[in-house]
Protein backbone atom coordinates (compact mmCIF):
# COMPACT_ATOMS: atom_id res chain seq x y z
CA UNK A 1 0.00 0.00 0.00
CA UNK A 2 1.46 3.30 -0.96
CA UNK A 3 2.30 5.97 1.53
CA UNK A 4 0.59 8.52 -0.68
CA UNK A 5 -2.69 6.68 -0.58
CA UNK A 6 -2.69 6.45 3.20
CA UNK A 7 -1.76 10.08 3.54
CA UNK A 8 -4.49 11.12 1.14
CA UNK A 9 -7.19 9.19 2.98
CA UNK A 10 -6.01 10.45 6.34
CA UNK A 11 -6.02 13.95 4.95
CA UNK A 12 -9.60 13.72 3.76
CA UNK A 13 -10.73 12.24 7.08
CA UNK A 14 -8.87 14.88 9.03
CA UNK A 15 -10.46 17.47 6.75
CA UNK A 16 -13.85 16.09 7.73
CA UNK A 17 -13.02 16.55 11.41
CA UNK A 18 -11.76 20.05 10.72
CA UNK A 19 -15.03 20.86 9.01
CA UNK A 20 -17.02 19.81 12.10
CA UNK A 21 -14.72 22.06 14.13
CA UNK A 22 -14.53 25.05 11.84
CA UNK A 23 -18.09 25.23 10.44
CA UNK A 24 -19.30 26.46 13.81
CA UNK A 25 -16.31 28.73 14.24
CA UNK A 26 -16.97 30.24 10.84
CA UNK A 27 -20.66 30.79 11.57
CA UNK A 28 -19.99 32.40 14.93
CA UNK A 29 -17.16 34.55 13.61
CA UNK A 30 -18.68 35.38 10.25
CA UNK A 31 -22.27 35.89 11.30
CA UNK A 32 -21.99 37.19 14.84
CA UNK A 33 -18.52 38.77 14.56
CA UNK A 34 -17.48 37.02 17.75
CA UNK A 35 -13.89 35.69 17.67
CA UNK A 36 -14.69 32.72 19.87
CA UNK A 37 -11.39 31.49 21.26
CA UNK A 38 -13.19 28.86 23.34
CA UNK A 39 -13.85 26.90 20.16
CA UNK A 40 -10.87 24.58 20.69
CA UNK A 41 -12.09 24.03 24.25
CA UNK A 42 -15.52 23.10 22.93
CA UNK A 43 -13.85 20.45 20.75
CA UNK A 44 -11.85 19.09 23.68
CA UNK A 45 -14.81 19.21 26.06
CA UNK A 46 -16.85 17.26 23.51
CA UNK A 47 -14.10 14.66 23.41
CA UNK A 48 -13.98 14.30 27.20
CA UNK A 49 -17.73 14.30 27.76
CA UNK A 50 -18.30 11.91 24.86
CA UNK A 51 -15.59 9.51 25.99
CA UNK A 52 -17.07 9.45 29.49
CA UNK A 53 -20.54 8.76 28.15
CA UNK A 54 -19.15 6.04 25.87
CA UNK A 55 -16.50 4.39 28.03
CA UNK A 56 -17.84 4.88 31.57
CA UNK A 57 -21.58 5.04 31.05
CA UNK A 58 -21.42 2.50 28.21
CA UNK A 59 -23.79 4.40 25.96
CA UNK A 60 -23.74 3.45 22.27
CA UNK A 61 -21.11 5.54 20.46
CA UNK A 62 -23.52 7.64 18.40
CA UNK A 63 -25.67 8.37 21.42
CA UNK A 64 -22.57 9.37 23.36
CA UNK A 65 -21.56 11.65 20.48
CA UNK A 66 -24.98 13.30 20.43
CA UNK A 67 -24.89 13.62 24.22
CA UNK A 68 -21.49 15.32 24.00
CA UNK A 69 -22.73 17.67 21.30
CA UNK A 70 -25.81 18.58 23.34
CA UNK A 71 -23.77 19.17 26.50
CA UNK A 72 -21.30 21.43 24.74
CA UNK A 73 -24.13 23.25 22.93
CA UNK A 74 -25.75 24.05 26.28
CA UNK A 75 -22.39 25.19 27.65
CA UNK A 76 -21.95 27.44 24.60
CA UNK A 77 -25.43 28.85 25.07
CA UNK A 78 -24.69 29.71 28.70
CA UNK A 79 -21.48 31.51 27.74
CA UNK A 80 -23.27 33.45 25.02
CA UNK A 81 -26.22 34.45 27.19
CA UNK A 82 -24.32 35.30 30.35
CA UNK A 83 -21.07 36.77 29.02
CA UNK A 84 -20.69 37.44 25.32
CA UNK A 85 -24.14 39.05 25.13
CA UNK A 86 -22.87 41.85 27.38
CA UNK A 87 -19.76 42.41 25.29
CA UNK A 88 -21.31 42.76 21.86
CA UNK A 89 -19.28 44.95 19.57
CA UNK A 90 -16.18 44.93 21.75
CA UNK A 91 -13.78 42.56 20.03
CA UNK A 92 -10.92 42.91 22.50
CA UNK A 93 -13.20 42.10 25.43
CA UNK A 94 -14.59 39.11 23.55
CA UNK A 95 -11.10 37.82 22.77
CA UNK A 96 -9.95 38.16 26.38
CA UNK A 97 -13.09 36.66 27.90
CA UNK A 98 -13.19 33.68 25.54
CA UNK A 99 -9.47 33.11 26.07
CA UNK A 100 -10.05 33.23 29.83
CA UNK A 101 -12.87 30.73 29.58
CA UNK A 102 -10.66 28.42 27.55
CA UNK A 103 -8.10 28.41 30.42
CA UNK A 104 -10.87 27.67 32.91
CA UNK A 105 -12.18 24.82 30.75
CA UNK A 106 -8.67 23.41 30.35
CA UNK A 107 -8.15 23.36 34.13
CA UNK A 108 -11.60 21.94 34.70
CA UNK A 109 -10.82 19.11 32.29
CA UNK A 110 -7.46 18.47 33.95
CA UNK A 111 -9.19 18.31 37.31
CA UNK A 112 -11.96 16.04 36.13
CA UNK A 113 -10.27 13.74 33.63
CA UNK A 114 -6.64 13.97 34.88
CA UNK A 115 -3.71 14.62 32.59
CA UNK A 116 -3.61 11.13 31.05
CA UNK A 117 -4.72 10.92 27.46
CA UNK A 118 -7.94 8.99 26.99
CA UNK A 119 -7.93 6.59 24.09
CA UNK A 120 -11.30 5.82 22.65
CA UNK A 121 -11.52 2.53 20.78
CA UNK A 122 -13.02 2.67 17.31
CA UNK A 123 -16.72 2.03 17.83
CA UNK A 124 -17.88 -1.51 16.97
CA UNK A 125 -19.23 -1.79 13.46
CA UNK A 126 -16.75 0.78 12.22
CA UNK A 127 -13.56 -1.20 12.84
CA UNK A 128 -11.56 -2.72 10.05
CA UNK A 129 -11.52 -1.39 6.56
CA UNK A 130 -12.31 -1.81 2.93
CA UNK A 131 -9.87 -2.64 0.19
CA UNK A 132 -10.43 -0.79 -3.06
CA UNK A 133 -8.29 0.53 -5.91
CA UNK A 134 -5.35 -1.30 -4.36
CA UNK A 135 -5.69 0.81 -1.22
CA UNK A 136 -6.88 0.07 2.28
CA UNK A 137 -9.58 2.43 3.54
CA UNK A 138 -10.21 2.46 7.29
CA UNK A 139 -13.95 2.22 7.84
CA UNK A 140 -13.97 4.76 10.65
CA UNK A 141 -12.23 7.36 8.50
CA UNK A 142 -14.77 6.84 5.75
CA UNK A 143 -17.51 7.25 8.37
CA UNK A 144 -16.03 10.61 9.43
CA UNK A 145 -15.98 11.79 5.82
CA UNK A 146 -19.60 10.75 5.36
CA UNK A 147 -20.69 12.40 8.61
CA UNK A 148 -18.92 15.63 7.62
CA UNK A 149 -20.68 15.59 4.25
CA UNK A 150 -24.06 15.00 5.87
CA UNK A 151 -23.46 17.81 8.38
CA UNK A 152 -22.38 20.12 5.55
CA UNK A 153 -25.54 19.34 3.59
CA UNK A 154 -27.76 19.84 6.64
CA UNK A 155 -26.10 23.15 7.52
CA UNK A 156 -26.41 24.38 3.94
CA UNK A 157 -30.09 23.42 3.87
CA UNK A 158 -30.68 25.12 7.22
CA UNK A 159 -29.02 28.38 6.25
CA UNK A 160 -30.04 28.60 2.61
CA UNK A 161 -33.39 26.86 2.40
CA UNK A 162 -35.27 27.58 5.61
CA UNK A 163 -36.97 30.63 7.05
CA UNK A 164 -34.77 30.35 10.14
CA UNK A 165 -31.68 30.49 7.93
CA UNK A 166 -32.99 33.52 6.05
CA UNK A 167 -33.70 35.22 9.40
CA UNK A 168 -30.15 34.53 10.55
CA UNK A 169 -28.76 36.03 7.34
CA UNK A 170 -31.09 39.02 7.68
CA UNK A 171 -29.82 39.52 11.22
CA UNK A 172 -26.28 39.55 9.88
CA UNK A 173 -27.09 41.97 7.04
CA UNK A 174 -28.72 44.60 9.24
CA UNK A 175 -29.39 43.61 12.87
CA UNK A 176 -31.39 46.75 13.67
CA UNK A 177 -33.65 46.43 10.64
CA UNK A 178 -34.08 42.72 11.34
CA UNK A 179 -35.45 43.62 14.78
CA UNK A 180 -37.72 46.22 13.19
CA UNK A 181 -39.34 43.57 10.99
CA UNK A 182 -39.91 41.53 14.14
CA UNK A 183 -37.00 39.07 14.08
CA UNK A 184 -35.74 38.22 17.56
CA UNK A 185 -32.10 38.62 16.62
CA UNK A 186 -30.64 37.93 20.05
CA UNK A 187 -32.45 34.60 20.23
CA UNK A 188 -31.15 33.67 16.76
CA UNK A 189 -27.59 34.46 17.75
CA UNK A 190 -27.91 32.20 20.78
CA UNK A 191 -29.13 29.43 18.48
CA UNK A 192 -26.17 29.96 16.14
CA UNK A 193 -23.75 29.93 19.06
CA UNK A 194 -25.23 26.72 20.49
CA UNK A 195 -25.14 25.12 17.06
CA UNK A 196 -21.50 26.06 16.51
CA UNK A 197 -20.46 24.89 19.97
CA UNK A 198 -22.42 21.65 19.60
CA UNK A 199 -20.77 20.91 16.25
CA UNK A 200 -17.32 21.45 17.77
CA UNK A 201 -18.21 19.13 20.65
CA UNK A 202 -19.49 16.56 18.17
CA UNK A 203 -16.20 16.88 16.26
CA UNK A 204 -14.28 16.30 19.50
CA UNK A 205 -15.84 12.91 20.18
CA UNK A 206 -15.81 11.94 16.49
CA UNK A 207 -12.11 12.66 16.42
CA UNK A 208 -11.36 10.87 19.70
CA UNK A 209 -10.70 7.41 18.19
CA UNK A 210 -8.09 9.01 15.89
CA UNK A 211 -6.62 11.85 17.94
CA UNK A 212 -7.33 10.57 21.49
CA UNK A 213 -8.43 13.13 24.05
CA UNK A 214 -5.67 14.86 26.01
CA UNK A 215 -4.87 18.13 27.79
CA UNK A 216 -3.77 20.58 25.13
CA UNK A 217 -6.09 19.24 22.45
CA UNK A 218 -7.90 22.58 22.63
CA UNK A 219 -4.76 24.53 21.84
CA UNK A 220 -3.89 22.13 19.02
CA UNK A 221 -7.27 22.52 17.34
CA UNK A 222 -8.00 26.23 17.72
CA UNK A 223 -5.25 27.43 15.35
CA UNK A 224 -6.42 24.90 12.76
CA UNK A 225 -9.95 26.29 12.97
CA UNK A 226 -8.53 29.80 12.57
CA UNK A 227 -6.50 28.82 9.52
CA UNK A 228 -9.47 27.09 7.90
CA UNK A 229 -11.78 30.04 8.43
CA UNK A 230 -9.27 32.62 7.25
CA UNK A 231 -8.53 30.49 4.22
CA UNK A 232 -12.15 29.74 3.33
CA UNK A 233 -13.66 33.04 4.36
CA UNK A 234 -15.55 33.77 7.57
CA UNK A 235 -19.24 33.00 7.45
CA UNK A 236 -18.98 30.91 4.29
CA UNK A 237 -20.03 27.31 4.69
CA UNK A 238 -18.49 26.34 1.36
CA UNK A 239 -15.33 28.13 2.42
CA UNK A 240 -15.16 26.05 5.62
CA UNK A 241 -15.65 22.85 3.66
CA UNK A 242 -13.00 23.59 1.04
CA UNK A 243 -10.66 25.14 3.61
CA UNK A 244 -10.99 22.09 5.90
CA UNK A 245 -10.03 19.60 3.23
CA UNK A 246 -7.24 21.85 1.99
CA UNK A 247 -5.78 22.17 5.47
CA UNK A 248 -6.37 18.45 6.06
CA UNK A 249 -4.06 17.75 3.14
CA UNK A 250 -1.51 20.44 3.94
CA UNK A 251 -1.31 19.33 7.58
CA UNK A 252 -0.90 15.61 6.89
CA UNK A 253 1.43 15.90 3.94
CA UNK A 254 3.40 18.67 5.61
CA UNK A 255 3.98 16.60 8.73
CA UNK A 256 4.96 13.53 6.74
CA UNK A 257 7.23 15.18 4.22
CA UNK A 258 8.59 18.30 5.89
CA UNK A 259 8.20 17.65 9.61
CA UNK A 260 10.58 20.48 10.51
CA UNK A 261 8.55 22.90 8.46
CA UNK A 262 5.09 21.49 9.31
CA UNK A 263 3.81 24.71 10.84
CA UNK A 264 5.37 26.83 8.13
CA UNK A 265 3.62 24.75 5.49
CA UNK A 266 0.39 24.95 7.49
CA UNK A 267 0.31 28.71 7.87
CA UNK A 268 1.79 29.60 4.49
CA UNK A 269 -1.52 29.29 2.61
CA UNK A 270 -3.16 31.46 5.28
CA UNK A 271 -0.54 34.17 4.84
CA UNK A 272 -0.92 34.04 1.07
CA UNK A 273 -4.68 34.34 1.31
CA UNK A 274 -4.43 37.22 3.78
CA UNK A 275 -2.12 39.06 1.41
CA UNK A 276 -3.84 38.29 -1.87
CA UNK A 277 -7.49 37.86 -0.91
CA UNK A 278 -8.15 39.03 2.64
CA UNK A 279 -11.83 38.06 2.60
CA UNK A 280 -10.83 34.40 2.09
CA UNK A 281 -11.43 32.16 -0.89
CA UNK A 282 -15.22 32.22 -0.54
CA UNK A 283 -15.76 35.09 1.87
CA UNK A 284 -18.02 37.99 1.04
CA UNK A 285 -16.15 40.70 2.87
CA UNK A 286 -12.91 41.13 4.73
CA UNK A 287 -13.12 40.42 8.45
CA UNK B 1 -60.86 62.67 14.83
CA UNK B 2 -61.47 58.97 14.46
CA UNK B 3 -60.20 56.61 17.16
CA UNK B 4 -56.57 57.19 17.96
CA UNK B 5 -54.32 54.27 17.10
CA UNK B 6 -50.95 55.85 17.76
CA UNK B 7 -50.02 58.81 19.88
CA UNK B 8 -46.84 60.59 20.90
CA UNK B 9 -47.09 62.70 24.04
CA UNK B 10 -44.40 65.18 25.02
CA UNK B 11 -41.58 63.13 23.55
CA UNK B 12 -38.03 64.29 24.20
CA UNK B 13 -35.30 62.37 22.43
CA UNK B 14 -31.54 62.67 22.25
CA UNK B 15 -28.73 61.32 20.12
CA UNK B 16 -26.01 61.21 22.71
CA UNK B 17 -25.94 64.74 24.09
CA UNK B 18 -27.75 66.43 21.25
CA UNK B 19 -31.37 67.14 22.01
CA UNK B 20 -33.30 66.27 18.83
CA UNK B 21 -36.99 66.16 19.80
CA UNK B 22 -38.52 68.73 22.18
CA UNK B 23 -41.85 67.69 23.62
CA UNK B 24 -43.29 66.33 20.37
CA UNK B 25 -46.96 65.34 20.52
CA UNK B 26 -49.29 64.22 17.78
CA UNK B 27 -51.86 61.50 17.16
CA UNK B 28 -52.71 59.22 14.29
CA UNK B 29 -56.36 58.26 13.83
CA UNK B 30 -57.70 54.91 12.67
CA UNK B 31 -57.49 54.49 8.89
CA UNK B 32 -56.06 57.97 8.46
CA UNK B 33 -52.93 59.15 6.77
CA UNK B 34 -50.79 61.60 8.67
CA UNK B 35 -48.15 63.50 6.74
CA UNK B 36 -45.08 64.44 8.76
CA UNK B 37 -43.29 67.34 7.13
CA UNK B 38 -40.18 69.28 7.94
CA UNK B 39 -36.81 70.36 6.71
CA UNK B 40 -33.76 68.17 6.76
CA UNK B 41 -32.80 67.61 10.38
CA UNK B 42 -36.17 68.72 11.75
CA UNK B 43 -36.52 65.40 13.58
CA UNK B 44 -38.86 63.46 11.29
CA UNK B 45 -36.79 60.28 11.14
CA UNK B 46 -36.07 60.54 14.86
CA UNK B 47 -39.84 60.55 15.45
CA UNK B 48 -40.11 57.35 13.43
CA UNK B 49 -37.18 55.77 15.29
CA UNK B 50 -38.74 56.59 18.64
CA UNK B 51 -42.13 55.27 17.52
CA UNK B 52 -40.66 52.02 16.22
CA UNK B 53 -38.53 51.48 19.33
CA UNK B 54 -35.18 51.96 17.62
CA UNK B 55 -34.47 55.00 19.79
CA UNK B 56 -35.59 55.20 23.40
CA UNK B 57 -37.17 58.56 24.27
CA UNK B 58 -35.82 60.23 27.37
CA UNK B 59 -39.20 61.68 28.32
CA UNK B 60 -42.75 61.39 27.09
CA UNK B 61 -45.12 58.65 26.05
CA UNK B 62 -45.76 56.62 22.93
CA UNK B 63 -49.04 54.74 22.88
CA UNK B 64 -50.18 52.14 20.37
CA UNK B 65 -53.84 51.16 20.62
CA UNK B 66 -53.92 52.78 24.04
CA UNK B 67 -50.93 50.87 25.46
CA UNK B 68 -47.62 52.48 26.30
CA UNK B 69 -44.79 51.23 24.09
CA UNK B 70 -42.07 53.81 24.76
CA UNK B 71 -38.78 52.07 25.40
CA UNK B 72 -39.94 48.66 24.23
CA UNK B 73 -37.68 46.81 21.79
CA UNK B 74 -38.61 47.07 18.10
CA UNK B 75 -39.37 43.35 17.78
CA UNK B 76 -42.08 43.67 20.44
CA UNK B 77 -43.53 46.78 18.82
CA UNK B 78 -43.56 44.97 15.47
CA UNK B 79 -45.48 42.15 17.13
CA UNK B 80 -48.10 44.67 18.29
CA UNK B 81 -48.92 45.59 14.72
CA UNK B 82 -46.55 48.35 13.65
CA UNK B 83 -44.28 48.23 10.62
CA UNK B 84 -41.70 50.63 9.25
CA UNK B 85 -40.58 51.37 5.70
CA UNK B 86 -37.30 52.94 6.72
CA UNK B 87 -35.42 55.81 5.21
CA UNK B 88 -32.92 54.48 2.69
CA UNK B 89 -35.08 51.33 2.28
CA UNK B 90 -32.67 49.07 4.19
CA UNK B 91 -33.72 45.87 2.49
CA UNK B 92 -31.69 42.79 3.36
CA UNK B 93 -29.25 42.95 0.48
CA UNK B 94 -27.83 39.44 0.59
CA UNK B 95 -31.27 37.83 0.74
CA UNK B 96 -33.42 37.17 -2.29
CA UNK B 97 -36.57 39.21 -2.89
CA UNK B 98 -38.65 36.26 -1.73
CA UNK B 99 -36.57 35.81 1.43
CA UNK B 100 -36.87 39.51 2.26
CA UNK B 101 -40.63 39.03 2.33
CA UNK B 102 -40.41 35.65 4.06
CA UNK B 103 -38.45 36.83 7.10
CA UNK B 104 -40.97 39.60 7.79
CA UNK B 105 -44.12 37.52 7.29
CA UNK B 106 -46.50 37.47 10.23
CA UNK B 107 -50.09 36.24 10.41
CA UNK B 108 -52.66 39.03 10.68
CA UNK B 109 -53.95 40.05 14.09
CA UNK B 110 -57.53 39.07 14.79
CA UNK B 111 -58.97 42.54 14.45
CA UNK B 112 -56.97 43.47 11.36
CA UNK B 113 -59.02 45.76 9.17
CA UNK B 114 -58.32 44.39 5.71
CA UNK B 115 -57.71 41.10 3.97
CA UNK B 116 -54.42 39.57 5.10
CA UNK B 117 -51.25 40.27 3.16
CA UNK B 118 -49.62 37.18 1.70
CA UNK B 119 -46.96 36.52 -0.91
CA UNK B 120 -49.74 36.45 -3.49
CA UNK B 121 -51.25 39.79 -2.57
CA UNK B 122 -47.87 41.51 -2.23
CA UNK B 123 -46.78 40.12 -5.59
CA UNK B 124 -50.12 41.19 -7.09
CA UNK B 125 -49.53 44.71 -5.77
CA UNK B 126 -45.93 44.78 -7.03
CA UNK B 127 -45.76 42.52 -10.09
CA UNK B 128 -42.13 43.44 -10.66
CA UNK B 129 -41.19 41.85 -7.35
CA UNK B 130 -42.79 38.63 -8.49
CA UNK B 131 -40.69 38.65 -11.65
CA UNK B 132 -37.58 39.07 -9.53
CA UNK B 133 -38.49 36.93 -6.56
CA UNK B 134 -35.43 34.67 -6.89
CA UNK B 135 -33.01 37.54 -7.38
CA UNK B 136 -30.66 38.78 -4.69
CA UNK B 137 -32.09 42.07 -3.45
CA UNK B 138 -28.82 43.98 -3.84
CA UNK B 139 -29.30 43.88 -7.62
CA UNK B 140 -32.71 45.55 -7.66
CA UNK B 141 -33.16 49.08 -8.96
CA UNK B 142 -33.95 51.86 -6.51
CA UNK B 143 -37.66 51.76 -7.30
CA UNK B 144 -37.77 47.99 -6.97
CA UNK B 145 -35.94 48.20 -3.65
CA UNK B 146 -38.55 50.67 -2.43
CA UNK B 147 -41.35 48.34 -3.50
CA UNK B 148 -39.58 45.52 -1.67
CA UNK B 149 -39.26 47.64 1.47
CA UNK B 150 -42.99 48.38 1.32
CA UNK B 151 -43.86 44.77 0.52
CA UNK B 152 -41.70 43.59 3.41
CA UNK B 153 -43.54 45.90 5.80
CA UNK B 154 -46.91 44.71 4.50
CA UNK B 155 -46.01 41.02 4.96
CA UNK B 156 -46.16 41.63 8.71
CA UNK B 157 -49.85 42.53 8.29
CA UNK B 158 -49.44 45.74 10.25
CA UNK B 159 -52.28 47.93 11.45
CA UNK B 160 -50.04 50.98 11.59
CA UNK B 161 -47.52 51.67 8.84
CA UNK B 162 -44.69 54.18 9.17
CA UNK B 163 -43.15 55.28 5.88
CA UNK B 164 -39.99 57.34 6.03
CA UNK B 165 -39.41 59.23 2.77
CA UNK B 166 -40.50 56.50 0.39
CA UNK B 167 -40.08 58.88 -2.56
CA UNK B 168 -36.45 59.64 -1.81
CA UNK B 169 -34.16 59.16 -4.78
CA UNK B 170 -36.82 57.80 -7.11
CA UNK B 171 -37.71 58.91 -10.64
CA UNK B 172 -40.95 60.94 -10.88
CA UNK B 173 -43.01 58.20 -12.51
CA UNK B 174 -41.90 55.71 -9.84
CA UNK B 175 -42.81 58.24 -7.14
CA UNK B 176 -46.29 58.48 -8.65
CA UNK B 177 -46.55 54.70 -8.56
CA UNK B 178 -45.48 54.56 -4.92
CA UNK B 179 -47.96 57.30 -3.99
CA UNK B 180 -50.76 55.44 -5.77
CA UNK B 181 -49.88 52.37 -3.72
CA UNK B 182 -49.93 54.37 -0.49
CA UNK B 183 -53.36 55.77 -1.38
CA UNK B 184 -54.65 52.24 -1.99
CA UNK B 185 -53.28 51.05 1.36
CA UNK B 186 -55.08 53.89 3.11
CA UNK B 187 -58.31 53.03 1.32
CA UNK B 188 -57.92 49.47 2.62
CA UNK B 189 -58.06 50.84 6.17
CA UNK B 190 -54.40 50.96 7.11
CA UNK B 191 -53.36 53.81 9.42
CA UNK B 192 -50.27 55.45 7.96
CA UNK B 193 -47.67 58.03 8.88
CA UNK B 194 -45.92 59.35 5.79
CA UNK B 195 -42.70 61.26 6.34
CA UNK B 196 -41.82 63.51 3.44
CA UNK B 197 -39.74 66.48 2.47
CA UNK B 198 -41.98 67.13 -0.49
CA UNK B 199 -44.95 69.09 0.86
CA UNK B 200 -46.90 68.91 -2.38
CA UNK B 201 -46.99 65.11 -2.31
CA UNK B 202 -48.22 65.15 1.27
CA UNK B 203 -50.93 67.77 0.73
CA UNK B 204 -52.24 65.63 -2.14
CA UNK B 205 -52.66 62.51 -0.08
CA UNK B 206 -52.76 63.19 3.68
CA UNK B 207 -55.78 63.60 5.99
CA UNK B 208 -53.77 65.26 8.72
CA UNK B 209 -50.48 67.11 8.65
CA UNK B 210 -47.83 67.74 11.27
CA UNK B 211 -44.94 70.06 10.48
CA UNK B 212 -41.81 69.75 12.56
CA UNK B 213 -39.34 72.57 12.93
CA UNK B 214 -36.10 72.10 14.86
CA UNK B 215 -37.50 69.14 16.78
CA UNK B 216 -40.78 70.87 17.78
CA UNK B 217 -44.26 70.59 16.35
CA UNK B 218 -44.67 73.90 14.54
CA UNK B 219 -48.02 73.34 12.89
CA UNK B 220 -50.58 70.58 13.00
CA UNK B 221 -54.11 70.11 11.77
CA UNK B 222 -56.14 68.48 9.04
CA UNK B 223 -55.02 69.02 5.50
CA UNK B 224 -58.07 71.15 4.73
CA UNK B 225 -57.47 73.35 7.79
CA UNK B 226 -53.89 73.95 6.83
CA UNK B 227 -54.76 74.63 3.22
CA UNK B 228 -57.35 77.23 4.21
CA UNK B 229 -55.39 78.81 7.02
CA UNK B 230 -52.92 80.42 4.70
CA UNK B 231 -49.99 79.38 6.87
CA UNK B 232 -46.73 80.36 5.30
CA UNK B 233 -45.23 76.96 4.59
CA UNK B 234 -42.01 78.54 3.45
CA UNK B 235 -41.35 79.61 6.98
CA UNK B 236 -41.23 75.97 8.13
CA UNK B 237 -40.28 74.06 5.06
CA UNK B 238 -37.89 76.32 3.21
CA UNK B 239 -38.01 76.40 -0.51
CA UNK B 240 -41.31 74.74 -1.44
Amino acid sequence: MSLWGILAINSVAFGGLLFLLSAGFSLIFGLMRVPNLTHGSMFMLGGYVGSTLYLTWHLPFWLAALGAAATVAVFGGVIERLLLRRLSGSILAQVLVTLGISFIVADFCLLTWTGDPISVATPPGLTGGVRAFGLFFTTYRIAIILVACVVAALLWALLDKTRLGAMIRAGVDDPEMARVVGIRVSRLFTIVFCLGAGLAGFGGIMGAPILTVYPGLDGDMLPLALVVVILGGAGSLLGSLVGSFLIGFVYNFGQAMLPELAYFVLFLPMVLVLVLRPQGLFGRHAP
Amino acid sequence: MADEVLGLGGVDAYYGDSHVLHGVSFALGEARLLGLLGRNGAGKTTCMNVTMGILRPRRGTVTLFGRGIAGQPPEDIAARGMALVPQGRRIFKSLTVHENLLVAARPPQKNGAHAPWTFDTVYATFPRLKERQGQVAAYLSGGEQQMLAIGRALMANPRVLLMDEPSEGLAPQIVAEVMATIRRLKEQGLSIILVEQNAKLVFDIADDIVILNSGRVAVSGTTAELRNSGIDLHQHLGIY
